[in-house]
C-alpha cells in the first residue's frame, strides 16, 4: 500500500494523525480544496503551498472530459500537469454524472450517460473509472459507488448498499497502481469493511440530526488504523463535529464557491461582503486573521470588488482557503496539544452565539444544530461548563 | 516624483529615471504602467506582483472613475489613500480620468460643465471639482488633469473647443487641488497639428511637474501618429517626463518612444490576456526566432503566441525558454492551453504575468 496512518493524539473519538502519502506528509484532521479542473478557480500553486494546502481534489470527470485522461498521463500525471508538488485526490466521477448529466441511469454494469459532448449513449463501469484515474495518477483514488440521493427511502438505498460493495472488488481487481495509488472504498448505507474509507453520499441536503448520526454510526464501526474520509464536508462547522466524532479528511467547493458569491469566512461564521454596510467598513475582514488578505485590505474595498471583479473572487478565496487550513492545523495541534474540547468548546462559542442572532430566519436549522451539538457534548464532557449554560438559555428564548 | 533625463539618442528618444517618493529605487524610462481595476492588476494578486521584474512594474495606473463603482472618496481618505486601501505602498500610481478598457470618454455628451465617460456604472459627466476629489482622497503619486478627449474623426470646431475645455479644466483643477502628487498637464488637439501645438503652448505655460497626452487610441492610424506626437514633444520641456496613453502595440510604444514620450500605459496586455495571446517576441531584437506562419494559429505571428490554438494541447515546454518569469519558471503551454479551453480563471493570471 503506498500509505501510512500513524495516530499521534486522541481525544476520545477524534484523532491526530500523519498520513504518509507519495507525494507529501500531510497531518489529519485536514481539509481538501477542490481543484476541479486541475486549477484551484484563481489561485496559483505557490499560492496554495504558501497557504498550507496538502492535498487537493481533482475531478475525474471534468478532467476526463478536458483534456482527457489520456492526454494528462502521456504528459506525465496530473501532478506534472498542474505543478502541483504535494498531494493529489480524484474522485471516481460518479457524483458528476449523476448529478450533472440528464438521462444518467445505474445498472449493474456501471453508470450508462449521455456524452455531454456529442449525445452518444456512453458506459462508466468501475473498470473504467479506476484505469481513468490510473492515468490521471492521483494518490488518492476513489472507488465507483452507486450513489443514491440522501431524501430517498425504501429497497434502493439497499441495492445501492450491495452494488457498491460488489463494485468496490471490481475496482480493486481493476487497480494497476496500488503501491503508486491509495483507493478508498465508499461506505454507502452499509459498514463492511475495505482498503481504506469514505463516508459518502451525505452532505446532500439531509438534516443536520441524521447527519451527525450516520458519520457517528460509520465512525464507530471502521477500523481505528485507517483514514476515514467524509466527502462533500463543508460548513466549518460540521468539519470541527465530524473530527470530533472520528473522521480525518473532508473536502468541498464550499469555501472557494461562496468566495466567489462575496461571502468570507470568519471566526463568528460568514461575512456577506455584498452587503451596503460593508461600504465604508475600514475593518478588515477578520482582525484574528493573519492571512495577506486581512493584513493588507479592509471590508470596503473587497465590497466594491466582490461579484464584479475578478481580483475579488482570487482574494476572498485566499482568505477562505487560507481559515479552512488553519482550522485543520487547528484541530491536528489542538488534539496532539490536548486541549481539543477547549478548541471546540471555544469554536463554538464564538460561531454558534452571533451565527443564532444572525439566522433569525433560519431558527429550524440552528435549533439542529443546536441539538446536534448536545449530542456530542456529551462525547467532549463539556457539560457544567458555561458552554452549555449559554446553549441552553439560548434555546429557551428561541 | 523627481525625474531626469539620462541619455540622449540622436532624435528625440530619451532615457530617464523616476524616482518616487515612497520607493528606493528609481524607474528607468521609457517605461510601462500596468494597467489596473480599482488600483489592483486585472488578474495578478498583490502577492504575486513582486514575481514581476522590479522596479519597472513598480508603476501601476489608475483610473479614478474605477471607484464610483462603490468606495466613497470619504472612505478611501478614512483609510489613507489608494497605497492604504489596495495594499501597496511601495508602488507608485499615476492616475488618469480614461482607462482604454472600461471608462471610455464620450466626447458627445461633454459639455462645458465636464467630461463625459461611458462606465460600468452607465454615462457619467465628470466634473473638475469632482475629479480633484476623487484625487484628494486618493493621493496618487502622479496624476494627469481632466481633459476632454476626442476621436480623430470629429469637426475643427469641435476639436478647437476640446482644446479650449482642456486647458480651462488643467487651470481648475490646479487651483482646487491640495493633493500634493505630480500634477501632469493634459494635452489634447485631435488630428491637427496646429491645434496639438496650441495646446501644447498653453499646458507649457502652466506650473506642472510633467505632461499626460492624450486623444490617442481613439480611433486615428499609426501613420497620423509620429507627426502629432513629434509636434507636441517638440514644444515642452525635456526635463519634464511625457506620459501618453492609447498607444497599444510594441511597435506603436517604439514610434512614442521615438518622439520623445518616457511613460506608456498598457491596455494592450490586458487584452491580450483575455484573448489568450502571450508575448513571445525576442528583448534583445538582434536574433529573429523564426516562426512559422500557420494560419490555424488563431492570430500567432512573431511577437505573440494564441495559446487557445490546439497546436499547443502537448506542448510542455514554457511560454519562452529561458525566460524567468512565474509563468515560464512554473507552467507549460499544455496547461496554459488546457486552462484556457476550461475558462479557468489561472490562465489569466498567467497570463498576464507573463509580459
Amino acid at each position: 500500500m503506498a500509505l501510512r496512518f500513524e495516530v499521534l493524539g486522541r481525544f476520545n473519538r477524534a484523532r491526530a494523525a500523519n498520513l504518509t502519502l507519495p507525494h507529501f506528509l500531510c497531518q489529519t484532521p485536514l481539509f481538501m480544496p477542490v481543484g476541479t479542473q486541475g486549477t484551484i478557480k484563481g489561485l496559483t500553486t505557490n499560492q496554495l503551498e504558501e497557504i498550507g494546502c496538502q492535498i487537493i481534489l481533482g475531478n475525474t470527470y471534468h478532467l476526463a472530459l478536458r483534456p482527457t485522461s489520456e492526454l494528462i498521463d502521456e504528459l506525465g500525471g496530473l501532478h506534472k500537469f498542474m505543478n502541483w508538488p504535494r498531494a493529489l485526490l480524484t474522485d471516481s466521477g460518479g457524483f458528476q454524472m449523476v448529478s450533472l448529466l440528464h438521462l444518467a441511469d445505474i445498472t449493474e454494469k456501471g453508470v450508462t450517460f449521455q456524452s455531454p459532448v456529442d449525445g452518444k449513449p456512453m458506459l462508466l463501469t468501475p473498470e473504467e473509472s479506476i484505469q481513468i484515474q490510473n492515468r490521471i495518477g492521483a494518490d488518492i483514488i476513489m472507488a465507483l459507488d452507486d450513489v443514491v440521493k440522501t431524501t430517498i427511502t425504501g429497497p434502493r438505498i439497499e441495492e445501492a448498499m450491495y452494488r457498491t460493495l460488489r463494485w468496490i472488488d471490481r475496482c480493486i481487481a481493476a487497480h494497476k497502481r496500488p503501491n503508486e495509488q491509495n483507493l478508498f472504498g465508499i461506505v454507502q448505507g452499509g459498514l463492511d469493511p475495505v482498503l481504506s474509507y469514505a463516508i459518502g453520499g451525505l452532505a446532500g441536503g439531509e438534516d443536520k440530526d441524521s447527519f451527525w448520526r450516520v458519520v457517528a454510526q460509520c465512525t464507530a464501526a471502521l477500523p481505528e488504523d485507517k483514514p476515514r474520509y467524509v466527502m462533500g464536508v463543508g460548513y466549518p462547522l460540521d468539519i470541527v463535529v465530524c473530527s470530533a466524532l472520528g473522521a480525518d479528511m473532508y473536502d468541498c467547493v464550499y469555501p472557494t464557491r461562496t468566495a466567489r458569491f462575496g461571502t468570507a469566512l470568519v471566526t463568528e461564521g460568514v461575512l456577506k461582503l455584498k452587503h451596503n454596510v460593508m461600504a465604508d467598513d475600514t475593518r478588515p475582514i477578520d482582525p484574528t486573521c493573519a492571512c495577506m488578505v486581512c493584513k493588507n485590505y479592509t471590508r470596503a474595498y473587497i465590497h466594491c470588488l466582490v461579484t464584479k471583479d475578478a481580483m475579488g473572487s482570487q482574494l476572498l478565496s485566499y482568505h477562505n482557503l487560507f481559515y479552512m487550513m488553519k482550522l485543520s492545523r487547528d484541530l491536528h495541534s489542538s488534539i496532539i496539544e490536548g486541549r481539543f474540547p477547549q478548541f471546540v468548546c471555544d469554536f463554538l462559542r464564538k460561531m454558534v452565539v452571533l451565527y443564532a442572532f444572525f439566522s433569525l430566519c433560519h431558527i429550524h436549522h440552528v435549533i439542529s444544530v443546536v441539538t446536534g451539538i448536545f449530542v456530542y457534548l456529551r462525547e467532549l464532557s463539556c457539560w457544567g461548563q458555561g458552554m452549555s449554560g449559554s446553549m441552553i438559555v439560548f434555546v429557551s428564548i428561541r | 516624483m523627481k525625474f531626469a533625463v539620462k541619455a540622449w539618442s540622436n532624435g528625440r528618444a530619451r532615457t530617464g529615471l523616476l524616482h518616487l517618493g515612497n520607493y528606493p529605487n528609481p524607474i528607468e524610462t521609457p517605461a510601462l504602467l500596468l494597467p489596473t481595476r480599482k488600483g489592483l492588476p486585472y488578474f495578478i494578486s498583490p502577492d504575486l506582483l513582486p514575481s514581476l521584474p522590479s522596479p519597472d512594474s513598480h508603476l501601476l495606473q489608475v483610473c479614478p472613475l474605477h471607484f464610483l463603482e462603490g468606495l466613497s472618496p470619504k472612505t478611501i481618505s478614512k483609510v489613507g489613500g489608494l497605497h492604504q486601501m489596495v495594499g501597496l505602498p511601495e508602488y507608485g500610481f499615476a492616475a488618469v480620468a480614461r482607462d482604454s478598457v472600461q471608462c471610455l470618454p464620450e466626447c458627445n455628451s461633454t459639455n462645458k460643465v465636464g467630461a463625459s465617460f461611458e462606465t460600468p456604472c452607465g454615462r457619467l459627466l465628470i466634473k473638475p471639482a469632482d475629479y480633484v476629489e476623487m484625487i484628494s482622497s486618493m493621493k496618487p503619486n502622479i496624476w494627469a488633469t481632466l481633459a476632454d478627449e476626442v476621436p480623430a474623426w470629429v469637426s475643427d470646431k469641435r476639436n478647437k473647443t476640446s482644446v479650449d475645455r482642456t486647458v480651462r479644466w488643467l487651470d481648475e483643477c490646479i487651483a482646487l487641488s491640495s493633493a500634493g502628487g505630480a500634477v501632469f498637464g493634459s494635452i489634447v488637439g485631435g488630428p491637427s497639428v496646429e491645434e496639438r501645438e496650441r495646446c501644447t503652448q498653453e499646458v507649457a505655460r502652466r506650473n506642472v511637474s510633467g505632461y499626460w497626452i492624450g486623444g490617442f487610441g481613439l480611433g486615428e492610424s499609426m501613420d497620423e501618429r509620429p507627426a502629432l506626437l513629434n509636434a507636441v514633444t517638440a514644444i515642452l520641456q525635456e526635463e519634464k517626463p511625457r506620459l501618453v496613453c492609447g498607444l497599444g502595440l510594441p511597435e506603436e510604444v517604439l514610434q512614442g518612444v521615438a518622439a520623445g514620450i518616457d511613460l506608456f500605459d498598457s491596455e494592450y496586455i490586458y487584452h491580450l490576456t483575455l484573448e489568450g495571446f502571450a508575448l513571445t517576441f525576442p528583448l534583445g531584437g538582434v536574433g529573429v526566432n523564426v516562426f512559422s506562419f500557420d494560419p490555424n494559429n488563431l492570430g500567432s505571428d512573431r511577437s505573440k503566441i494564441n495559446l487557445r490554438a490546439t497546436i499547443y494541447r502537448k506542448d510542455t515546454s514554457p511560454v519562452v525558454e529561458n525566460c524567468s518569469c512565474y509563468t515560464c519558471q512554473n507552467h507549460t503551454k499544455a496547461y496554459i492551453n488546457h486552462l484556457l479551453n476550461v475558462h479557468e480563471m489561472l490562465a489569466q493570471i498567467l497570463l498576464e504575468m507573463r509580459p
